[in-house]
């Protein structure tokens, strides 16, 4: 398969803000670069007394570590505040957390295929779209927020288009945007996660995260996902 | 028995947040309250180096006949303070719930800017559930 011209989610920031790009990252491509952390050499054994790099580290060790929520409170509203000084407008802003979320999306779909069917007799992967995203709805939303989302939907006008619903995202639980902002939803940034799995998985689609409170919770948010054409083509052909 | 009204007063001495509740405060000028403010500032401030044994956190109640002032003073500098009535048990654990409310409406909103006064609907709410 492929994209007629250079797929749009690989190119991590649009025009419009190539002008303030490099604050965010100094390496054009900034989406899969790795930080500068220790040197990842697994040749020398540790002296004893010094702690192994964080690549060094068992994988499932930290299966069932519980991260301080508070701690990534206030980290999540750092980033935030980070990314609004060097945006232009809502949109830029959405898209910024966007690509943050994205990183983290696509080790979470790595880690998780690693867990899962490591161990299993039959490896397996999601190839059919529904599938994949009952297992975002459930297996991903509890891997990173340690429960599953609340519902999915199917729009109705569009047929390509549906959503993920979380009526009290954790990430966004202390944060109350200012009314002139109103339109933005610091979910972009689980939108992003969405949007990597989904593309790991060989799903290609726009993700975006939209408010949409009702009475009973005012956090409601809408994770919105737009497939794209080659993908609804495809899932036509595999019918049976 | 009754909660009349909630103060928080930055580490400068500005009250960056006011609500009454009930109809039992008189309403005052934003400027009185911050005179008010300020100079429950500087009162604390005095308070906090009189004690003849050792250091002291400054005063915590201050009361007249019909009202008092419950004051939760912070390891950083921000103060709470709370009009009651003279009996009115529950002030104390009131205030380290606002303050845990304040850390976490507040403190980790990131459209919140330190020092400045509070304008956070899910503070407001989260209080008028609390306190209304």
């Amino acid at each position: 398969m492929s994209y007629p011209q250079p797929h749009p989610r690989f190119s991590v920031l649009s025009n419009s803000s190539l002008s303030s790009a490099e604050h965010l990252s100094p390496a054009s491509s900034s989406r899969f670069s790795l930080p500068s952390a220790p040197s990842i050499n697994t040749a020398t054994t540790p002296k004893p007394g010094v702690r192994p790099n964080i690549y060094d580290r068992p994988l499932n060790k930290t299966r069932n570590a519980e991260v301080s929520a508070a701690a990534f409170a206030f980290m999540f509203s750092e980033i935030v505040q980070y990314t609004q000084k060097r945006v232009s407008g809502i949109n830029d802003l959405e898209r910024r957390l966007n690509t943050l979320g994205y990183r983290i999306g696509t080790r979470v779909l790595e880690l998780m295929a690693w867990r899962n069917e490591s161990a299993a007799k039959a490896p397996k992967r999601e190839t059919r779209f529904l599938p994949a995203l009952m297992s975002i709805h459930t297996h991903v939303w509890r891997a990173v927020f340690g429960k599953p989302a609340d519902a999915i939907e199917k729009s109705v006008e569009n047929a390509d288009e549906y959503m993920i619903i979380d009526n009290d995202p954790p990430i966004t639980r202390n944060i109350s945007v200012p009314r002139d902002m109103s339109s933005l939803s610091c979910s972009s940034f689980t939108a992003g996660i969405v949007e990597a799995v989904l593309d790991g998985l060989g799903f290609s689609a726009r993700v975006t995260a939209h408010n949409t409170p009702n009475d009973q919770y005012p956090n409601r948010t809408t994770i919105l996902i737009k497939l794209e054409k080659s993908v609804l083509e495809r899932e036509e052909a595999l019918k049976t | 028995m009754a909660i009349f009204g909630l103060w928080v007063i930055n580490k400068a001495g500005g009250l960056v947040y006011e609500r009454s509740f009930g109809d039992g405060l008189p309403h005052l000028t934003s400027n009185e309250y911050l005179v008010l403010a300020g100079t429950l500032h500087g009162i604390h401030a005095i308070t906090s180096r009189l004690s003849p044994t050792g250091s002291s956190s400054g005063a915590h109640v201050i009361s007249g006949e019909t009202f008092k002032m419950n004051i939760l003073l912070t390891a950083t500098g921000t103060k709470f303070v709370l009009l009651t009535s003279l009996v009115e048990p529950t002030a104390d654990s009131m205030l380290q719930k606002v303050y845990e409310i304040y850390a976490d409406a507040v403190m980790k909103n990131p459209f919140h800017t330190p020092e400045m006064p509070i304008r956070s609907e899910a503070f407001d709410t989260r209080i008028t559930t609390l306190l209304g």
